[in-house]
C-alpha cells in the first residue's frame, strides 16, 4: 500500500524561483489497484509519482510504502525494490548490450545467486512477451519493445507497484497498444499494483480509479465513468474527453435521453438503438 | 508553388543484404495552399516520402519537382529547394543547440547571408507566429524552456527560412492536450493567413480529420488512399485493414449503418455526429 498524507513539494525552495509543484495531496493506493493519473504538463503528476519510490522527498507531509517512510534514508532500498518506475523516453532507460543483460541489471545488483537471476529474467521477459528478443541489442528494438524491456527490468525486481510516467508519450499507436496491454495483463494476472501517468484519456478507460491533477492538487477522482461523465469540468481543465462521452453530453444537452457515462461506440449504439 | 513527385522509388541500403524498398512508384501532385494530412502506420514510408520533398533523400528512381526546380538535376545544390520547403522533424527540440533563442532561430537566415536587419525581422516574425513573445524570450537559453516552448522555438527556426511549403513530421508527439491544440491552431493559422502549403504527418486521426483538406494514406511504400477527409474517413473498414485508427465518431456511424440504419458515413467531428444523430432520431420519431 502507498499512503500519501498532506504531501507538498516545492522546487527551489527559498529562492525566487520557488515553485510548489504538489500542494496538498492525500491519496492511498491499495495493493493490486490500477490507478491512472492525468493532468497537464506542470500539473504536478510526475512530481507526485516520483515521491512513490523516494526519487523525490516531501517538502511537507509524508509518503509511506508498505509502512516504510520514504523520508527515512535507511528505507530507500526497501522502497525502491517495492516500487519500480518506467519513464517516458524509451532510449534513456536501457543500459546493457543485450535485452537479457539489461533485464538482469537490477537482480544482479541485489546480489542474488546466478540461477535465481536467470529465473527472474526469463520470467520477466515472458511476462512482457519479449522472450524471442532476449539476445537482441536493445537499440535495434522498436519504441514499444524498448518500453516492454524496461518494464521487464522492473518486474525482475519483483515489486509490488509499477509506476509509469508517460510511458507511451513517444510511441506510435502500435507501440502504445503493446505497452498498455502488457501493463493491463501484469495488473490482472500478477496482481501488480499500477500507477499510470498519461495524457491519453483512452488509456484511463479500463483503470480502477482515475485521478485528475491541476496546479499540484487532485481536482477530480473516481471510477473512469464517474470522472469522464463530467464533460464540462474536464473541458474547463482543457483535458480531452473520449469522443463518445462528449457526443453523449452534446446529445443530452439537446434533449436526447442517454446515460451520462457512455465510454465506447458499443455502449452508444446500444443506448441509441436499445 | 506546386510539388510534383514523379515515379519515385527509394531503396535503403541498396545492394546490401539489408536492402529495403521504402517507396515504390509514387506519383503525387500537391497544389499550392493545400493542407495535406499524411497518415500510415510506422514503416509505411511516410517519413521517407517527406524527406524526398526537400531533397534530404534523393530518389533511387524518378524525380521530385518543387516549382521550377527538381531534386535530381540540382542534387549538387539543394539550397534553393530547401529554402522553399521547410521540414520540421519529429522531436525538433532535440536539434536546438545555440546559447540563446535568438541565435537558434537566426541560424538558418544567417547561413543565407542575409543582412542583420532582415535576420532580426525574420526571427521576430517567426517567434510571433508560434506565439512566443520576442522580447521576453530572445535572450533566454532554449534549454531552460518548457517542452512545448522548446518545440515552438524549433518550429520558428524553420519558419524563419520563410518556406512556401511547410512539412511537419508528428509536430505534436509527446505534448499534452493543451500544447497539442495550441500548436495545431498555430499551424492552421499560418496556413490560412500566409497561404503556405502544409503537409502534416500524424498518427492522430482526429487531428487530421479536423485540419486537413486532403488526406493521403501510405501503406507498404505506396499511396493506398488519397482524397478529402470525408471520403477517406468514411471508409472505416479499409482504414482498419491498413492498421489505422478511425475517429470514434466515424466508427459509430459505420456501426449504426451496418445495423440497417441510414446515416451519413462521412462524419468528422463530434458536433457533426450530434447533428446527424439528432436528425436521424427525429426522422425515426416522425416515421
Amino acid at each position: 500500500m502507498i499512503q500519501v498524507s498532506e504531501l507538498e513539494h516545492c522546487y527551489n525552495q527559498g529562492t525566487e524561483n520557488a515553485k510548489w509543484a504538489v500542494a496538498g495531496v492525500n491519496l492511498t493506493i491499495k495493493d493490486g489497484e490500477f490507478v491512472v493519473i492525468i493532468g497537464h504538463n506542470g500539473s504536478g503528476k510526475s512530481t507526485l509519482a516520483k515521491h512513490f519510490n523516494a526519487l523525490l522527498l516531501p517538502t511537507k507531509g509524508s509518503v509511506l510504502v508498505d509502512g516504510f517512510d520514504t523520508g527515512a534514508e535507511e528505507s530507500v532500498w526497501e522502497i525502491r525494490r517495492r516500487v519500480g518506475m518506467v519513464f517516458q523516453n524509451p532510449d534513456n532507460q536501457l543500459v546493457a548490450t543485450t535485452v537479457e543483460e539489461d533485464v538482469a541489471f537490477g537482480p544482479e545488483n541485489l546480489g542474488l545467486p546466478p540461477q535465481e537471476i536467470r529465473n527472474r529474467v526469463d520470467e520477466a521477459l515472458d511476462l512482457v512477451r519479449m522472450t524471442d528478443f532476449k539476445t537482441r541489442e536493445p537499440h535495434l528494438l522498436s519504441g514499444g519493445q524498448k518500453q516492454r524491456v524496461a518494464i521487464a527490468g522492473v518486474i525482475a525486481m519483483r515489486p509490488n507497484f509499477l509506476v509509469l510516467d508517460e510511458p507511451t508519450a513517444m510511441l506510435d499507436p502500435q507501440g502504445r497498444k503493446e505497452v498498455i496491454s502488457t501493463v493491463q495483463n501484469l495488473n490482472k494476472t500478477e496482481g501488480l499494483g499500477v500507477v499510470h501517468i498519461t495524457h491519453y484519456m483512452d488509456e484511463a478507460v479500463n483503470a480502477d480509479r482515475v485521478i485528475v491533477m491541476e496546479d499540484g492538487k487532485i481536482v477530480l477522482e473516481g471510477k473512469p465513468r464517474e470522472v469522464f461523465a463530467q464533460v464540462s469540468k474536464l473541458k474547463e481543465l482543457r483535458m480531452d474527453v473520449p469522443q463518445m462521452t462528449e457526443l453523449a453530453s452534446l446529445l443530452r444537452q439537446r434533449g436526447v435521453d442517454l446515460p451520462k457515462d457512455i465510454l465506447s461506440v458499443e455502449e452508444m449504439v446500444k443506448s441509441l438503438c436499445g | 508553388m506546386r510539388i510534383i513527385v514523379e515515379n519515385v522509388a527509394y531503396t535503403y541500403k541498396a545492394g546490401s543484404p539489408f536492402e529495403a524498398q521504402a517507396l515504390k512508384d509514387i506519383n503525387l501532385t500537391i497544389e499550392p495552399g493545400e493542407f495535406v494530412g499524411l497518415i500510415g502506420h510506422t514503416g509505411s514510408g511516410k517519413s521517407t516520402l517527406v524527406q524526398h520533398l526537400n531533397g534530404l533523400l534523393l530518389p533511387t528512381e524518378g524525380n521530385v519537382y518543387v516549382g521550377d526546380l527538381d531534386v535530381v538535376s540540382n542534387k549538387g545544390n539543394l539550397r534553393q529547394i530547401r529554402q522553399r520547403v521547410g521540414l520540421v522533424f519529429q522531436y525538433p527540440e532535440h536539434q536546438l543547440f545555440e546559447e540563446t533563442v535568438f541565435n537558434d532561430v537566426a541560424f538558418g537566415p544567417k547561413n543565407l547571408g542575409l543582412e542583420p536587419g532582415e535576420i532580426e525581422r525574420r526571427v521576430k516574425r517567426a517567434l510571433e507566429m508560434v506565439r512566443l513573445d520576442y522580447e521576453t524570450i530572445k535572450d533566454r537559453s532554449p534549454f531552460a524552456l518548457s517542452g512545448g516552448q522548446m518545440r515552438r522555438v524549433a518550429i520558428a527556426g524553420v519558419l524563419a527560412m520563410e518556406p512556401q511549403i511547410l512539412i511537419l513530421d508528428e509536430p505534436t508527439a509527446g505534448l499534452d492536450p493543451t500544447g497539442r491544440d495550441e500548436i495545431l491552431e498555430e499551424i492552421a493559422k499560418m496556413h490560412s493567413t500566409l497561404g503556405i502549403t502544409v503537409v502534416l504527418v500524424s498518427h492522430n486521426m482526429e487531428d487530421v480529420a479536423r485540419y486537413a483538406n486532403r488526406v493521403i494514406v501510405m501503406d507498404q511504400g505506396q499511396i493506398a488512399m488519397d482524397g478529402s477527409p470525408r471520403e477517406i474517413f468514411s471508409q472505416v473498414d479499409q482504414l482498419q485493414s491498413l492498421g489505422l485508427g478511425v475517429p470514434m465518431v466515424g466508427v459509430l456511424m459505420a456501426k449504426l449503418n451496418s445495423l440497417g440504419h441510414n446515416l451519413r458515413g462521412d462524419i468528422l467531428t463530434v458536433e457533426e455526429a450530434s447533428n446527424e444523430i439528432l436528425m436521424w432520431l427525429r426522422g425515426k420519431k416522425d416515421a
